[in-house]
């Protein structure tokens, strides 16, 4: 390479003499330089950013102090406080009303999961797979709910309520806002997501598996079922495992509609966070932390073994 | 037109099948009209009524006297002061997330590139209300950051960053930045790097060849990026709530105040029109400016 290279030097010399501009090409590697930098620099600083709070909660539900402004040796005394009714010193705070606050969560995107992936799911398949008049209004309908802001859709809900059970009084029933209310405004924000999901493993399926199947005799309810169904699944789960996760971490729409009985978890945390920074809250916090954790390791775990069963 | 011809082969079942096919969307619509539209046309019915008297909500008759409230001295600054929050956290979030996306988006190997992706979505997974909770262990007068300031003798007394503006925008751009990295990763990942090196044939600086040949081809990516990021942070309660305080007043508080025991519902539907408004205003610069690109 080198004896080839050689008759070359010369003439590519000659070249740079006459277009290469020397204080260009410095500038250009210092450029190049402070880039790599900036780069290598940005990248850590901004992993450090997103993590800092994080591993600070943790690391401070386990100090020794009230103060979160040094570390004072390692204590779990937090961690047994909230499950003894102690929460600071003037905070009310009852172990009982935080474990159904608990429970609470768990039903409501229980409900608001099931309703929301089977009706995402139908709509989400009408979207890939249909072409009827008004296919471009559902699609607009289903984008509205994720750019409208929260805090505007669970006060529309919270007034929507307040009329009709208004009105329903005047028939004689006595409807008090509570599960139904919660559930009915999860539905709303978590649906369009599941329709979005599902819509896209759609888009990564061959439509001719389906027409080969009915080609060969099957109905369109047992193609439904046979060919549809377990190829669009893992688009299904990751839908309902995405309406899971919001259900659970929503605290805004809750907090316009939840009543008395029907707290849930981030809604009992806000109450308490509104009131004072207590050693114990960065307990729950950490324990809310490890459950939302566990609840993503899971579902990853159970996409990664669907893909897995499917490549 | 009369001779369009189907020849790509479906037959009269498909046909048939797909018509059908909006059966299966009625649920959802329904759904979403009765428990979505309906809502949101009833608080622009009520924006435009008056306040009523005892046990009363409304009253309906017509005025525009909310509106005239919300654009008055004393709300107007609010929704200036949430515009500006919400337009930091955004021009913020894209010079932070766009080094930190082309950082993902050029990891060598499929498996580091997905672990570097993880780390930014893990954090964004948990609890929203948990981790904006977090900074004011880091930000209080007896958090962290200021314990550290003053064992290092830089100040003497406990800097308020706590319940300013400052620590409203921290907390936006902490809720808010995986919004943005994960569309501009996404066109990063589908920018074709050959496109740098002909730049650099032609003569391009690192600098010039991004400024002129990659920040134009993923441009896509980041005004979607801007999108998700400025609407929910114009819509934001929970971080100005836990940690702006009376000072970091935003959009969401005022609206949340008129819907408590005492509220005004006309005032605070009036408040959250002009709020989407806005996001829809933001909606059509991106329709626009992404109609324009193409």
């Amino acid at each position: 390479m080198t004896e080839s290279a050689a008759p070359y030097t010369s003439a590519s010399s000659r070249v740079d003499e006459i277009y290469v501009n020397e204080g260009k090409v410095r500038r250009d590697m210092n450029v190049r330089r402070v880039g790599k930098i900036g780069l290598l620099i940005q990248p850590i600083a901004a992993y450090f950013f997103l993590w800092a709070p994080i591993v600070i909660l943790v690391l401070f539900s386990f100090n020794d102090s009230r103060s979160t402004a040094s570390w004072q040796g390692f204590t779990t005394r937090w961690y047994t406080n909230i499950f003894n009714n102690i929460v600071g010193s003037e905070a009310r705070f009852s172990t009982s009303e935080m474990l159904q606050s608990f429970s609470s969560s768990i039903i409501v995107a229980v409900a608001a999961t099931a309703i929301a992936t089977t009706l995402g799911t139908l709509v989400g398949m009408s979207l890939a797979r249909g072409n009827y008049p008004g296919k471009r209004i559902v699609d607009n309908l289903l984008f509205l709910p994720v750019v409208i802001p929260e805090i505007t859709q669970g006060v529309s809900l919270l007034i929507f309520f307040n009329l009709i059970f208004g009105f329903l009084r005047d028939v004689g029933a006595s409807p008090t806002p509570g599960f139904g209310t919660v559930i009915i405004g999860h539905v709303v924000f978590s649906l369009s997501y599941v329709a979005i999901v599902v819509r896209a493993r759609f888009a990564d399926m061959n439509p001719k598996l389906e027409e080969a199947a009915q080609d060969l005799g099957a109905t369109p309810w047992v193609t439904f079922w046979r060919i549809t169904f377990p190829l669009i699944l893992p688009g299904v789960i990751s839908g309902a495992l995405l309406a899971f996760t919001l259900s659970l971490d929503d605290f805004v729409i809750t907090f316009f509609l939840s009543g008395v009985g029907s707290t849930t978890l981030p809604v009992f945390v806000f109450g308490l966070l509104r009131t004072s920074v207590t050693p114990e809250i960065n307990a729950i916090s950490t324990i809310i932390l490890i459950l939302s954790t566990l609840l993503i390791g899971i579902a990853m775990s159970l996409q990664g073994r669907e893909i897995a069963k499917n490549s | 037109m009369a001779f369009n011809l189907d020849l790509s082969g479906s037959s009269g079942y498909d046909v048939r099948q797909k018509r059908k096919g909006g059966i299966l969307a009625l649920p959802a619509v329904l759904w979403l009209g009765f428990f979505f539209i309906i809502p949101l046309v009833i608080v622009i019915a009520i924006s435009f009524m008056q306040r009523g008297g005892r046990g009363e909500f409304i009253r309906p008759e017509f005025t525009l006297r909310w509106y005239e409230t919300v654009f008055n001295q004393t709300y107007f600054p609010v929704f200036v002061d949430s515009i500006v929050l919400a337009l930091f956290t955004t021009v913020i979030c894209v010079l932070a997330g766009y080094p930190l996306a082309f950082f993902i988006a050029t990891r060598k190997g499929r498996w580091s590139s997905s672990m570097a992706l993880f780390f930014v979505i893990l954090p964004f997974w948990t609890n929203f209300l948990v981790r904006t909770y977090a900074w004011r262990l880091i930000l209080g007068n007896e958090g962290l950051l200021n314990g550290i300031l003053m064992s290092l003798g830089i100040v003497q007394a406990p800097v308020q960053f706590m319940f300013t503006d400052f620590a409203v925008l921290v907390g936006l751009v902490y809720g808010f930045l995986p919004f943005m990295v994960l569309p501009i990763y996404s066109s990063i990942e589908r920018f074709d790097f050959r496109l740098i090196e002909a730049g650099y044939d032609l003569g391009a600086n690192d600098w010039r060849a991004f400024w002129r040949i990659m920040l134009p081809l993923t441009a896509p990516g980041v005004v979607a990026g801007c999108i998700l990021v400025f609407i929910p942070a114009i819509g934001s309660f929970i971080t100005p709530e836990l940690l702006g305080g009376n000072q970091g007043l935003m959009i969401g508080s005022l609206i949340q105040r008129q819907f408590g025991g005492t509220g005004n519902w006309p005032l605070g539907s009036a408040a959250s029109v002009v709020m989407m408004a806005i996001v829809m205003l933001a909606l059509m610069v991106n329709a626009f400016v992404s109609g324009r690109k193409k």
